[in-house]
């Protein structure tokens, strides 16, 4: 019998000890905010587009940790969604087309002469990339222009046009090398073909 | 002699060194065109001081450098800047760039240009400051700006100067002659190196395959003083990688991510330190440099000093390309140049060699296989790193782990892919994850940018918006104040009107008296009329009665209109009921009449009774229509005297202005009128307006007085401001006018300002005024 109060006891009081040191800890090292919407943010593009349904890189970060697909992002492209897959440990799907398609990298142009200085596509610039006052030429600071497209749809003289970024020797990438795949001549083509028939 | 260490890995590829030093350095011909690009190496690009058709000089600085990590760049020869646009650069990617396009004109004219004499008693930072302005970038490889190095004794203890003479890849000989034949120049480019950075020992580290260039160098290092050891280092590629050398002279390892001068050793190519001489001691900056041009394309393989902005082409034909044979164009050694297709691509500083191979020097690359896991490539690699392992990880696009691997610290050297028993291009697939790498960075980078303005741009709107909130609050909250004080106001006046109504005698009683006096008066009148009618002789004393009567009746009326307008409502009935007795007296007038009208034509009898009736109507209509009137301007004009103490002065006025018309209205009238009784009856009402219309005078004088007195109080003559105000009005008007008549713009300007001036003051004033009325 004393054996078995003797156990009883000892482990309460075990319990009892766990139970405080948790909820210390949970007190002490408590996480302010989700983390896991940052680590999100981090890997979104940023360039506000809001091509994803979603007001903003952020506002689509917490919709992502809160369970919405990770395949809304045209901007970032497949490598975004692959590196959002890693993170939250999903499958990678391809970019859903719905919300568009992964275009080139571009920033807006302001064709001067033609803009009246209405001031909508300042309003609409999620980062004030563009500079001008009412009834004054706009034009787009370059370095800050995240290519986002919200500017085109406000301007009511059609006068903004995004232009892709050209490759500079600077940002030049190098190809990847041809994959060593196809050893044997004959050997090419055989997998589609094999895709075909079924 | 020192002893020389070893570095792990290397390779022994076929030298092919011999056959370009057979000849002595010649001078590669002056082309027709130099394009000098503004980008020759790492860092930021030279931006042009020179316009198209502006003619330069030899020597002459054409661009500046715009950033720390940048370097000059001088015109290679006399001519004409014949274009500033983008061309094909030596570059992997085969882009344009911005470049310098001179047009030679064969002159070759040097710019005044002379020496530093005696460097060594100049201040260090100007001599720096000298070589910086020369424009002298590392010609051993990447290019970087020599100056950058020369500061580094400033934050670093340089205690070791390793001069980089080993020039291990093969066929590239261009130091190898330099130091054959210009020995005394590299002697005295590592005096100024050393005078710069003051380290305790020099080495210099070159490979046994320069038996020549180490004997040159050997019988001018007896003429120094400086602690030069030459280290003679054994063949093996890469020895001239500057981490290499340093394991090679030192045994020591520069930590990855490290530079050599944080370990205190600080490297310099044999190339640079002939620069650097000729930049000091004859003020030449660098504007060519020798290139190896060999292969088995051209036929007679040698080194040539070579203007920056040559073009290849020139290069070839000066050593007699054979047609035909070229079958690919290398820039740069074996290991790791790059290939190019454009031969009009100029000389940069970097460029150290030239290699015009042919299909059977240079075959194309087998087709990759699989990698079979030998590990020959870890055993070559010079960074003791892992290439198959960095191999998978590019493949797989898995570049952060690469980056684990220190993909970073590998130098290309091509080693790894030389002993490749798979022929996999294992340095292209680095070269491949760097260039991700480095993109992915640059896109993190810019998209911190873009969330930091993105938050900023939020956080103003937000401000923005709590802002307006705020003030469309406290306006809420003065208007709500205000409305209550409003009010309160009309709450007081309310109970003062309310006072006022108990305190007028009662209405009833005063409606009684007036109806009893009109009946008294409509019977005096009737007496009256029937006393005229018939001719009587108390015509007279009926008469005064009717005047007695009349005058009662209207006593009666303006008590009435006097206390009829305490309550507005009754006073408004009165008026309708009076309305419609006088509508209803007129229609019976009307028929009456008719009536008459019809009895006269027939000749009746009773025309006469009929005609009195009709008289008899008249008055009663007329009458019903006066009281009518009567009570319709006691009840308006009432109005305004009920307002609260707080009288508008403006209305005052108003009122005052009325009824000083309609005074002087029912004085023409009177004036105009014939009949008796009408006269009488004008003249009651005009005595009735003159003495509303003094009333409202004096109410106005009074109201006036207190503003006056309120004026005066607070130290200001209201009548002056006023006169003031009038004048400032008078004299803007007249500024106004003469403005329009000026003609000369001195006049005008004049003018204008005075009226500015006048306007101000007219403003002033007014505002001053609208303050007290």
């Amino acid at each position: 019998m004393s054996t078995v109060l003797t156990a009883v006891i000892v482990l309460f009081l075990l319990a009892a000890v766990f139970g405080i040191v948790l909820g210390y800890a949970s007190v002490r090292f408590k996480v302010e905010g989700n983390p896991i919407v940052d680590q999100i943010d981090a890997i979104l593009p940023q360039t506000q587009c809001g091509q994803c349904g979603y007001p903003g890189c952020r506002p689509y970060a917490e919709a992502i940790a809160g369970g919405d697909a990770i395949n809304k992002c045209p901007p970032g492209g497949q490598s975004t969604i692959d590196a959002l897959a890693d993170l939250l440990d999903v499958e990678a799907v391809p970019l859903d087309a719905e919300h568009g398609e992964e275009k080139p990298r571009s920033v807006a142009y302001i064709r001067e002469d033609e803009c009246i200085g209405c001031t909508k596509c300042i309003q609409a610039c999620p980062v004030d990339a563009i500079l001008g006052a009412a009834k004054q030429m706009h034009t787009v600071i370059t370095s800050e222009c995240t290519g986002c497209d919200l500017c085109v749809e406000p301007c009511p003289v059609d006068c903004i046009d995004m232009i892709p970024i050209e490759t500079t020797p600077n940002t030049w990438k190098w190809p990847e090398p041809p994959s060593p795949m196809q050893l044997i001549a004959t050997d090419r083509g055989r997998g589609e073909a094999a895709a075909e028939a079924h | 002699m020192s002893k020389v260490f070893s570095f792990h890995g290397g390779i022994h590829p076929p030298g092919n060194k011999k056959r370009s030093t057979r000849a002595p350095i010649g001078k590669a011909p002056l082309p027709k065109t130099l394009m000098i690009p503004m980008q020759q190496h790492i860092g930021g690009p030279a931006d042009p001081i020179v316009k198209v058709g502006d003619t330069v000089l030899k020597g002459q600085l054409i661009a500046e450098p715009i950033s720390r990590i940048s370097a000059s760049i001088h015109a290679p020869t006399s001519g004409k800047v014949v274009d500033i646009a983008a061309y094909p650069i030596p570059h992997a990617s085969g882009l344009s760039e911005e470049c310098i396009v001179i047009e030679a004109d064969g002159e070759d004219r040097w710019i005044e240009h002379q020496g530093l004499g005696d460097y060594t008693r100049l201040k260090r930072v100007d001599l720096i400051e000298h070589i910086r302005g020369c424009g002298i970038a590392g010609m051993g490889g990447a290019g970087f700006p020599t100056d950058v190095k020369l500061h580094l004794s400033e934050d670093h203890i340089v205690n070791t100067l390793i001069i980089n003479a080993a020039e291990c890849e093969p066929y590239i000989t261009a130091d190898d002659m330099l130091m054959r034949e210009r020995a005394h120049e590299v002697l005295g480019g590592i005096e100024i190196i050393a005078h710069l950075l003051r380290p305790s020992h020099v080495l210099i580290g070159i490979e046994d395959n320069k038996p020549n260039a180490i004997h040159a160098l050997e019988s001018v290092l007896k003429h120094t003083e400086l602690n030069i050891d030459m280290v003679v280092v054994p063949t093996k590629y890469p020895s001239g990688g500057e981490r290499q050398l340093i394991k090679l002279l030192t045994d020591i390892e520069v930590p990855s991510g490290r530079i050599p001068a944080d370990i205190g050793i600080v490297c310099q190519n044999v190339g640079t330190t002939a620069a650097i001489y000729r930049a000091v001691h004859f003020g030449e900056p660098l504007i060519s440099r020798i290139v190896t041009v060999t292969g088995d394309a051209v036929l007679h393989p040698r080194n040539l000093e070579t203007l920056i902005g040559t073009p290849f082409s020139t290069l070839l034909e000066a050593c007699d390309l054979r047609p035909g044979a070229l079958s690919k164009l290398v820039m740069g050694g074996p290991m790791m140049g790059v290939t190019v297709e454009n031969d009009q691509i100029p000389v940069i500083k970097t460029t150290n060699c030239l290699i015009a191979a042919t299909a059977q020097e240079m075959p194309e690359a087998p087709p990759a296989q699989a990698c079979i896991r030998c590990g020959m490539c870890e055993q070559a690699c010079p960074a003791e790193l892992l290439p198959q392992q960095l191999y998978w990880f590019a493949k797989g696009r898995e570049f952060d782990k690469a980056k684990h691997h220190n993909l970073f610290d590998c130098i290309e050297c091509g080693a790894c892919a030389y002993v490749c028993p798979s022929s996999i291009p294992l340095v292209q697939y680095y070269r491949y994850a760097k260039s991700e790498i480095r993109t992915e960075q640059r896109d993190q980078q810019k998209a911190d940018h873009a969330r930091l303005r993105f938050e900023a741009r939020q956080a103003r709107l937000e401000r923005e918006a709590a802002e307006k909130e705020a003030r469309r609050k406290a306006r809420a909250e003065e208007a709500a104040k205000a409305q209550q004080q409003k009010t309160a106001a009309k709450d007081d006046t309310s109970v003062e009107q309310a006072s006022a109504a108990t305190a007028e005698p009662d209405l009833k009683q005063l409606k009684t008296a007036a109806a009893v006096a009109r009946t008294k008066l409509k019977k005096a009148q009737k007496a009256y009329d029937e006393a005229a009618a018939s001719n009587a002789d108390n015509l007279a004393e009926l008469e005064a009665a009717l005047n007695d009567a009349r005058s009662k009746a209207n006593e009666a009326e303006k008590a009435l209109t006097a206390g009829a307008p305490a309550a507005t409502e009754g006073g408004d009935d009165n008026l309708k009921q009076l309305k419609v007795a006088a509508a209803v007296a007129r229609t019976k007038l009307k028929k009456a009449q008719d009536a008459l009208k019809n009895a006269e034509e027939k000749g009746l009898d009773g025309v006469d009774k009929l005609r009195t009736t009709v008289a008899t109507l008249e008055q009663k209509a007329n009458e019903a229509q006066q009281a009518f009137e009567q009570a319709g301007k006691a009840t308006t004009p009432a109005v305004p005297e009920e307002k609260p103490a707080e009288v508008d002065i403006k209305a005052l006025k108003q009122q005052v202005s009325i009824m000083r018309t309609k005074l002087k209205k029912a004085e023409s009238a009177l004036e105009g009128c014939e009949d008796e009784t009408e006269k009488a009856r004008l003249q009651v009402e005009a005595d009735e307006l003159k003495q509303r219309f003094e009333q409202a005078t004096a109410e106005f004088d009074k109201a006036e007085q207190v503003l006056i007195e309120r004026a005066a109080n607070s130290g200001i003559d209201l009548k002056q401001l006023r006169i003031d105000a009038a004048m400032a009005r008078a004299a803007v008007t007249k500024g106004e006018r003469s403005l329009s008549k000026a003609e000369s713009d001195d006049e005008r300007s004049q003018i204008e300002q005075d009226l500015v001036a006048a306007r101000a003051k007219a403003e002033e004033l007014n505002l001053t005024l609208s303050q007290y009325e």
